[in-house]
């Protein structure tokens, strides 16, 4: 038993918890939903026990750190979270239609950490300036924020496909009432913005302490902090602005895009202090 | 604010309003993304070449080519600073009005039509009921006050008025950052210093600038080290630094990453390194005619005498790039060998090729046999008195936000009235001024609980 093949046990898991919650939603079987959740759940375990398995064989190997440090670390941390705070949702709300488009999101994410080939998926050792205690604080923070606008970026497509019409009979007519998906939504999104908040911040005294200077507008904390102010947009628009439904769910969804951009792109596309997500 | 319509109360108004806020955090996300693509503190070749001269005017115009200090950006972050205090003194005497009210009243018709109103029968009278119900409100909820109506009556408790002010502390803590980082860019600065290893200084240059900046103490660098992993990346650098007052060494200490000096309000970090010119190699020097040897580690500008007596070999310097008729032969020693018979000239040992000075054909050939890598360190060194009020504005914020998101001020009413023999009709219905659902959650447990009594 090694971390790399309990994370792709987990990647498989996952798919099927998706294709649960898809046939639970298709075929209007409240069973297969359940069962997608606990699914989900034995999945998480996976996973979880995957990435610890990762930082003791990084002790093993002598290079002793976090299973923060690469793209694939974070693609899979990114998971756990994602999947962590669904698992939260749904028993705390005891909604599972709406893992069907979170579930898929968790998958995704794990999935492509192992099957893009520019990807790799090796242990190596810190370069000087990641080793710091604030490391760990400042991607928990981070992915626990991305984490709760992915899930706001799922709940706010239902506002797009759930027929207006309170009489409706296709199967999107199941979805939540408004009501919840809105309380949902702002939950998610409140979570998210309190998080990134301390990501940034977290970000900020790591950068002080490592190069003394707690912001240098470098691609990546622009871009996180562009991120950031969507969101408060979204917060003013809301609550003082009325906003709401569909408004405001293209707003959350531009808020995730620019998630994705600082997560992704910003790597890809442009340079930076940043060597991964 | 008495006229609503004059222009001084227009203008107010328009610095208090949400609506300038929405635009100001839109315009700042939008015009954020241009320092992210477009080149920043590049020199004016660069521009020129990546987007012609027209370009490059339009760039200086707007000052694209430093945007996050251009005067427009700054003037919207001060926008937005006044935005938050206007709006905040606007806002302020009534939320202060709400927290802190002269006498709580109690207005069972704002619970009666809640959503979330729960009703029940109870079996026991509401004189017995209101003893136990009080407990229980005041444990779960707060100070109980007890207020009769037409029917019977009822009893209230609430918490957190105070969370209202959550909000207010979020947007000070902005302020406080925006005031931390402007009092660091007038008061603090940003130097960048190289340093040899053996070398003491006082003077940093500033990164921008390039301007001289005179610090209160001198720094010399013991020792740079860099430590590598088996695959070859880097794993540690380490400069082992001392700090030198009136001329006496104060202390040493190692900085690395991550770990740097902080001194006198003065940060030093650990920023790069390279290799710089050794200060003391091993010679070893043969008479050709005679085979005698002699071998001898000298520091730079001392000299030792040649096998026999014959003259002297001076130690003079490092070349980083040794220029042989016209060849680059890389880093390099020099020395002058000087004869008894007062000839004397320059020979070159360039580190890549150890038996060069063969070459040379001469009576006297010199060999560097060893010597130790020598090292710059490169330090940042900045001050910035600014920092702790951005720290503050850092732990506000984010008290702030979990204060305003998660702790909201909760009412709840519980209405007893008779229901005739000994009975009692009981509801209970509760207000939050958010987290709805929560507030419902909480109802739904507080009305399990009260019928068990
Ligand atoms: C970067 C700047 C800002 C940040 C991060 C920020 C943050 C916040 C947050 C987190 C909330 C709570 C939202 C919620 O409860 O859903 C809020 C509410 C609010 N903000 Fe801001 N804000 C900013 C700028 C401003 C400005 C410039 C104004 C000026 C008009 C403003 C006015 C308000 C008002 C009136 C509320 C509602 C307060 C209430 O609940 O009574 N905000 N803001």
């Amino acid at each position: 038993m090694n971390s790399s093949l309990l994370l792709s046990a987990a990647t498989f898991i996952y798919a099927l918890a998706s294709v649960f919650y898809i046939g639970s939603f298709s075929f209007k079987k409240q069973v297969l939903a359940k069962l997608g959740f606990w699914v989900v759940v034995i999945g998480f375990l996976a996973n979880t026990g995957g990435i610890l398995m990762r930082w003791v064989e990084s002790y093993q190997m002598g290079y002793g750190h976090a299973p923060f440090s690469n793209m694939y670390e974070s693609l899979v941390f990114f998971s756990w979270t994602v999947a962590a705070l669904y698992i939260f949702v749904e028993y705390k709300y005891k909604e599972s239609i709406i893992g069907v488009f979170i579930s898929p999101l968790i998958f995704l994410a794990i999935a492509y950490a192992s099957f893009d080939p520019s990807i790799s998926s090796k242990i190596s050792p810190l370069i000087p300036a990641l080793k710091s205690n604030w490391l760990i604080a400042h991607v928990v923070t981070c992915f626990l924020g991305y984490a709760g606008f992915a899930l706001a970026f799922g709940f706010s497509f239902i506002y797009f496909i759930k027929p207006k019409d309170p009489n409706a009979t296709s199967i999107f007519a199941r979805l939540p009432d408004w009501e919840l998906i809105d309380e949902l939504t702002y939950q998610m999104i409140v979570f998210g913005f309190l998080f990134l908040t301390i990501g940034i911040i977290t970000g900020s005294v790591w950068a002080n302490s490592a190069w003394g200077k707690y912001w240098s507008w470098d691609p990546k904390e622009t871009w996180s902090l562009i991120t950031w102010f969507i969101y408060a947009i979204f917060l003013h628009l809301r609550l003082m602005r009325g906003w709401h439904g569909a408004k405001l769910a293209v707003v959350s969804i531009v808020g995730f895009a620019c998630v994705l951009f600082t997560y992704f792109g910003v790597n890809y596309l442009l340079s930076g202090l940043h060597s991964y997500g | 604010m008495k006229n609503q319509n004059s222009i001084p109360n227009q203008i107010w108004m328009f610095f208090a309003s949400v609506k300038l806020t929405i635009y100001t955090l839109v315009i700042l996300a939008l015009t954020s993304v241009i320092g992210t693509i477009l080149l920043q503190n590049g020199s004016p070749q660069q521009y020129i070449n990546l987007y012609g001269q027209g370009g490059y005017n339009l760039i200086q115009v707007l000052g694209i080519d430093d945007m996050y200090h251009a005067w427009w950006f700054l003037l919207l972050l001060l926008l937005l600073c006044i935005n938050i205090v206007v709006c905040s003194i606007e806002r302020l005497s009534k939320t202060w009005k709400i927290i802190f009210p002269k006498e709580i009243s109690v207005n069972p018709a704002r619970f009666s039509g809640l959503k979330n109103k729960e009703s029940f029968e109870s079996d026991k009278d509401s004189e017995g009921l209101e003893t136990a119900y009080r407990e229980m409100l005041s444990k779960k909820i707060g100070r109980v006050l007890r207020k009769d109506t037409e029917t019977g009556f009822v009893l209230y408790a609430e918490k957190g008025r105070w969370t209202r002010l959550g909000v207010y502390v979020v947007h000070a803590s902005v302020i406080l950052m925006l005031v931390g980082a402007l009092i660091g860019a007038l008061f603090g600065f940003k130097a960048s210093l190289r340093l040899d290893e053996g070398e003491t200084t006082n003077t940093v240059f500033d990164v921008k600038a390039r301007t001289p900046i005179t610090l209160p103490f001198s720094i010399r660098c013991n020792e740079f080290e860099v430590k590598f992993y088996d695959t070859g990346a880097p794993e540690e650098f380490r400069s082992s630094l001392t700090i030198i007052e009136n001329e006496q060494e104060s202390f040493t200490e190692d900085i690395r990453v991550n770990h740097p000096l902080r001194y006198a309000g003065i940060n030093i970090f650990q920023s790069s390194y390279g290799t710089a010119a050794p200060g003391e190699a091993v010679f070893e020097i043969t008479d050709n005619t005679t085979q005698d040897v002699t071998k001898q580690t000298i520091k730079k500008g001392q000299a030792i005498e040649l096998p026999g007596g014959q003259g002297t070999f001076t130690f003079e310097g490092f070349l980083p790039h040794f220029d042989f008729k016209g060849h680059n032969l890389g880093e390099a020693f020099f020395g002058r060998i000087s004869l008894a018979d007062k000839e004397s000239f320059q020979v070159g040992l360039p580190i890549k090729f150890p038996t060069f000075d063969k070459m040379r054909k001469g009576r006297f050939t010199v060999v560097v046999k060893e010597f130790k890598q020598a090292y710059y360190t490169g330090l940042q060194v900045t001050k910035d008195p600014g920092v702790w009020f951005v720290y503050a504005g850092f732990a506000l914020i984010i008290i702030g936000c979990w204060v305003t998101f998660f702790i909201s001020h909760r009412s709840v009413c519980i209405g007893l009235e008779s229901a005739g023999a000994g009975r009692t009709r009981v509801w209970i219905s509760g207000r939050a001024n958010r987290n709805a659902h929560g507030m419902n959650l909480q109802i739904k447990k507080l009305a399990t609980s009260l019928k068990e009594i």
